[in-house]
This record gives structure tokens, C-alpha cells and sequence, in this order.
């Protein structure tokens, strides 16, 4: 799994992941609330007869009711479906493509969520792609589209383009410094949104954040594409700043944090997901400011998939309490460890 | 404390995710939390959505008899179970309660009129669409002031877009 992530993304010192999505509705059908199951088998036919036409080798084709709770929650951690379309069990499905970087979620909150994924930062890639996806469908498929609102979407905060481009970002430094809420409210005064997990502390789990756009009517997908693009960049611009400033002001400091999280991931027995997290982006962030050997950059974020509960359950084949997961996550930080060179 | 999603056990994972500088804090059990979708590097969450713009759904026309009669066709939705919910039902719920959308749209937005893509095959049945509005708001002009020969010609070119829409459907 994770196939995804295997080739080397642009930005990748700073950029995790791009993802570009857009929601889509047929015409035909009432929206996912509120159909039936056998409407909602209708609506999947008319799609993946469309995707046998020319496709069909691309792509494969699974129901959610068809798999169990584990293999469902797999797919989420690896971002290759939302987490939303685990509420329509019954009706849910989804077509992955074989190189993953594209899903076509069927019956979500919409008929249709094209998703695109892509590691780095590759915008303009990941927006083509989902276009080309979109067109193909469209060719056979109906869309429920109004001249003056655009793409009509279950709810009003997608109608329009139905858009929704984000960027994954690992921003220690930045975090660290406290200017990272000037940049949050920053990004929302231009329409533009930053989530990121919190941990105990006032920062963010292993301080990632996805930046996105918030509003999807009134520009063209590329006039939103070129700005979120825009904005990344000068928020790369300022982490890389930061990181060189602490590394001849404070590195002291720094080497102290990266080699402690070297030290608990080397030598624990049991590891919540939420503190390995914390302290494989410590080490990742070791090995972007060259404290620690820069090994292959993207190990450190597989890790940070591979080590959710749900993937470690499927790679030992059994279920798994949360102490077991907890103990089986400490030997893989150990394994892990191994290959870091100090 | 106890955790907030059962209330039974107690509260040992407690956490605070921003969203839009809102800020909302979490206090969740053992078992509780693995099954939290938040807890677990999930970021696509659009959780407090709904609440913080059904605010802007307009709040001061309440109790208008109209509106509580204002039902789409099409999947049977009534304009207070949108209020509520803030989800639209079917693409026609759009048409249906289109005159108190614009605050909604407007207020999200900033904008009331997309300019984007536009699908590449029914796009011909959406110029069409855009046309036959045009001209019949332009029929209606010339009845009222009487310029009926005018108006017949308008009528004629109405009815010829007409016909080619119901082609399309078909
Ligand atoms: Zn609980
Ligand atoms: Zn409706």
C-alpha cells in the first residue's frame, strides 16, 4: 500500500502530499442521502459501465459493503478514500486506480468525488488529472450543472467548481517559532484554510497541516489551483528561512530535540500512534536541517501511514488490541532506527 | 473526566484541532478515540461546517407561510429541513428554494455566479438554456409595451429553442 508516495515529490523537504478533488452529481438521481439502495446500485452501474467502455484495466472496482471494517479503515489511512464515505457503507463504492493516484468515490457525500493524489507538490498535475477523469465520465454521464451556480453539489460550500485542492505540509520550524498562527489567520483572509491535528501541547501532531481552499464559486479551477500554489510557495519560503536561522542560532537546541526522539523511538516498548507521530517528524526534520544523515526523505512520512492502527492490524493479518498495536509499533520504531544514521 | 462520546469510561486522550480559527477540544476514552476519525491523521474533515453557515441561511424571514409550504418535487425535502441541515436533497432543491439562496451563496462565496469549467457535452443544452431565459424575458418586455410584432418573433424563436432542448433531453 502506499504506493503513492513511492516516487520522489517536488518540495518534498517541506511538501508531503498533494491531493485535488472535485464533487460531481448526477442529474438522474437524488443526492446520496436521499436514495434508495436500489437507486444508488442504479446510479453505480451507469458509472462503471462508463469506466468497462474504455478503462476497465485501469481501475479496480470495490464495494464498501463487500469489505470489513479493517480493509475500509486501510483505505483511509492510506488517503486513497475519505473517511466521510464510511458513513454510506450500504451504498458506497469506489473504483481505485492501479497506480492510486486517482479515486473515483461513488455515492459519498456526492454521486461522484474524483480524487486525485499525488506526493510533493504537484498541483498542476493532480488538477489535470482529476479534469481528465472528470471529461471522460462526462462524456456518458449527466451532470447536474445550473448556468449561473456551476456544479450542484449536496452542500452549498462545494457548489461551483465542486474544488477542493489542498497541500500536506510538515512545518516544524515555523510551528515551533509561533509564526505559524500569523500564517493560519493569514490564509484565512484570502479565502484559504489550514487544519491541523493538535496534540497535548498548542502545536500540531507531528505539525503537519493541510492547506486548501475554502471557497469554490466565483474563480476558475486555475485561478484557485495557481493561488493555493502561490501561497505554498511563500509559506515554503518562510519554513526554509527559519530552519536556516535556527540551525546557526539555535542548534544546540535542535540536536537535542532530534536526537531524544531518536532515543525514545530506539529504545521503547510501547508507542501510541500519537507519539511515534511526534517524534518521526522530529527525525524527518532532523534529516531536512542535516542533523541527522538524509536518508530517503519519504520513509519517515510511509511510516507515519504504516503505523495507524489499522494498517498494522492488516500487515500482521489479526486483530489487534490497542496494547498489542502499541507494542508492535515500538518494534517497528526500533527497526525503523536502525537505518537512521547519526 | 469522563469521555464524551460514551460517558462512561474516563477521558485519558484529550485534544484540540483548529479549524478555521475555531477552536474545538476533544476529550475522548482508549477505545473511543480509535474509532475517532479526527484522532487518527485524518484531515478531510468538514465537521462544524454545517453549524457555522446555517447561520447565514436567512434567519429574518421566520414563520413566512410560504416558505414553510416550499417542498422540492424531486426528493421531497421542505425548505426548513435545509434550514436545518444545511444539505440540499437533489440538484432541484436548487431551483426550488432559489430565491433565498442568495444570502447563503453569497455569504460563503463571496460570489453568486460561477465562471469555471463547464460541462463539454451538455454544454450545448446549457447556451440553449442560457438563451431561451434571455429571450423570454425580452418576450415578456415587449408584451408589456405592447410591441406585439416584436413579441411574435420572439415568441417563434422561443418556441424553435424550446423544441431543440426537448430534442436534447431525448
Ligand atoms: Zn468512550
Ligand atoms: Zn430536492
Amino acid at each position: 500500500m502506499t504506493q503513492w508516495l513511492d516516487e520522489i515529490g517536488e518540495e518534498e523537504d517541506i511538501v508531503i502530499s498533494t491531493r485535488v478533488r472535485v464533487a460531481r452529481n448526477l442529474s438522474k438521481y437524488k443526492f446520496p442521502e436521499y436514495m434508495s439502495i436500489s437507486e444508488s446500485d442504479n446510479l453505480t452501474d451507469d458509472v462503471l459501465n462508463r469506466v468497462k467502455k474504455e478503462e476497465s484495466d485501469e481501475y479496480k472496482f470495490k464495494r464498501l459493503r463487500d469489505l470489513n471494517k479493517l480493509e475500509q479503515r486501510v483505505y483511509v489511512e492510506d488517503h486513497l478514500i475519505s473517511p466521510s464515505i464510511l458513513k454510506n457503507e450500504n451504498i458506497g463504492s469506489f473504483l481505485l486506480r492501479k497506480d492510486e493516484k486517482a479515486t473515483i468515490m461513488i455515492n459519498e457525500e456526492d454521486h461522484l468525488r474524483i480524487q486525485t493524489l499525488f506526493p510533493g507538490l504537484n498541483l498542476e498535475k493532480a488538477w489535470e488529472l482529476c479534469s481528465s477523469i472528470d471529461d471522460f465520465l462526462e462524456e456518458e454521464l449527466k451532470y447536474a450543472y445550473d448556468s449561473d451556480l456551476g456544479y450542484l453539489t449536496a452542500c452549498p460550500t462545494n457548489v461551483g467548481t465542486g474544488l477542493r485542492a489542498s497541500v500536506m505540509l510538515h512545518l516544524p520550524c515555523v510551528s515551533m517559532t509561533g509564526s505559524i498562527s500569523v500564517i493560519i489567520e493569514g490564509l484565512r483572509k484570502i479565502g484559504l484554510t489550514a487544519r491541523g491535528l493538535y496534540g497535548e501541547g498548542s502545536e500540531a501532531l507531528g505539525f503537519l497541516y493541510q492547506i486548501s481552499n475554502q471557497i469554490t464559486l466565483g474563480d476558475t479551477e486555475e485561478e484557485i489551483i495557481n493561488k493555493l500554489d502561490k501561497v505554498v510557495h511563500q509559506i515554503l519560503t518562510r519554513e526554509r528561512n527559519t530552519r536556516k536561522y535556527l540551525t546557526s542560532n539555535r542548534l544546540v537546541e535542535m540536536e537535542n530535540k532530534v536526537y531524544r526522539s531518536l532515543g525514545i523511538l530506539k529504545y521503547s516498548r510501547i508507542l501510541s500512534s500519537t507519539e511515534a507521530m511526534e517524534h518521526l517528524s522530529n527525525i524527518r526534520m532532523g534529516e531536512t536541517m542535516n542533523i541527522l544523515k538524509n536518508k530517503e526523505l519519504s520513509s519517515a512520512i510511509k511510516l507515519m501511514i504504516d503505523i495507524q492502527p489499522a494498517n498494522i492490524q492488516k500487515k500482521l493479518n489479526k486483530e489487534m488490541n490497542s496494547k498489542e498495536r502499541d507494542i508492535e509499533r515500538a518494534r517497528m520504531m526500533r527497526e525503523f532506527t536502525l537505518g537512521v544514521e547519526v | 473526566m469522563r469521555c464524551e462520546s460514551c460517558g462512561k469510561n474516563e477521558a485519558k486522550f484529550h485534544y484540540t484541532k483548529i479549524f478555521n480559527g475555531n477552536i474545538e477540544e476533544k476529550h475522548l476514552c482508549e477505545s473511543c478515540a480509535v474509532n475517532d476519525y479526527d484522532f487518527d491523521f485524518d484531515f478531510e474533515n468538514h465537521f462544524s461546517m454545517n453549524k457555522l453557515f446555517t447561520g447565514l441561511i436567512d434567519s429574518s424571514v421566520e414563520n413566512n407561510k410560504e416558505e414553510i409550504n416550499l417542498k422540492c418535487e424531486k426528493c421531497g425535502q421542505t425548505y426548513s429541513e435545509f434550514k436545518s441541515k444545511g444539505k440540499f436533497g437533489c440538484d432541484e432543491c436548487y431551483i426550488t428554494f432559489k430565491d433565498k439562496l442568495d444570502p447563503l451563496i453569497k455569504g460563503l462565496h463571496g460570489h453568486n455566479h460561477h465562471k469555471g469549467k463547464i460541462p463539454k457535452h451538455s454544454s450545448n443544452h446549457i447556451f440553449l438554456k442560457r438563451e431561451k431565459d434571455i429571450l423570454k424575458k425580452d418576450l415578456e418586455d415587449a408584451i408589456k409595451e405592447e410591441r406585439f410584432e416584436k413579441a411574435a418573433i420572439l415568441r417563434d424563436k422561443l418556441k424553435g429553442i424550446s423544441s431543440k432542448l426537448e430534442e436534447i433531453k431525448e
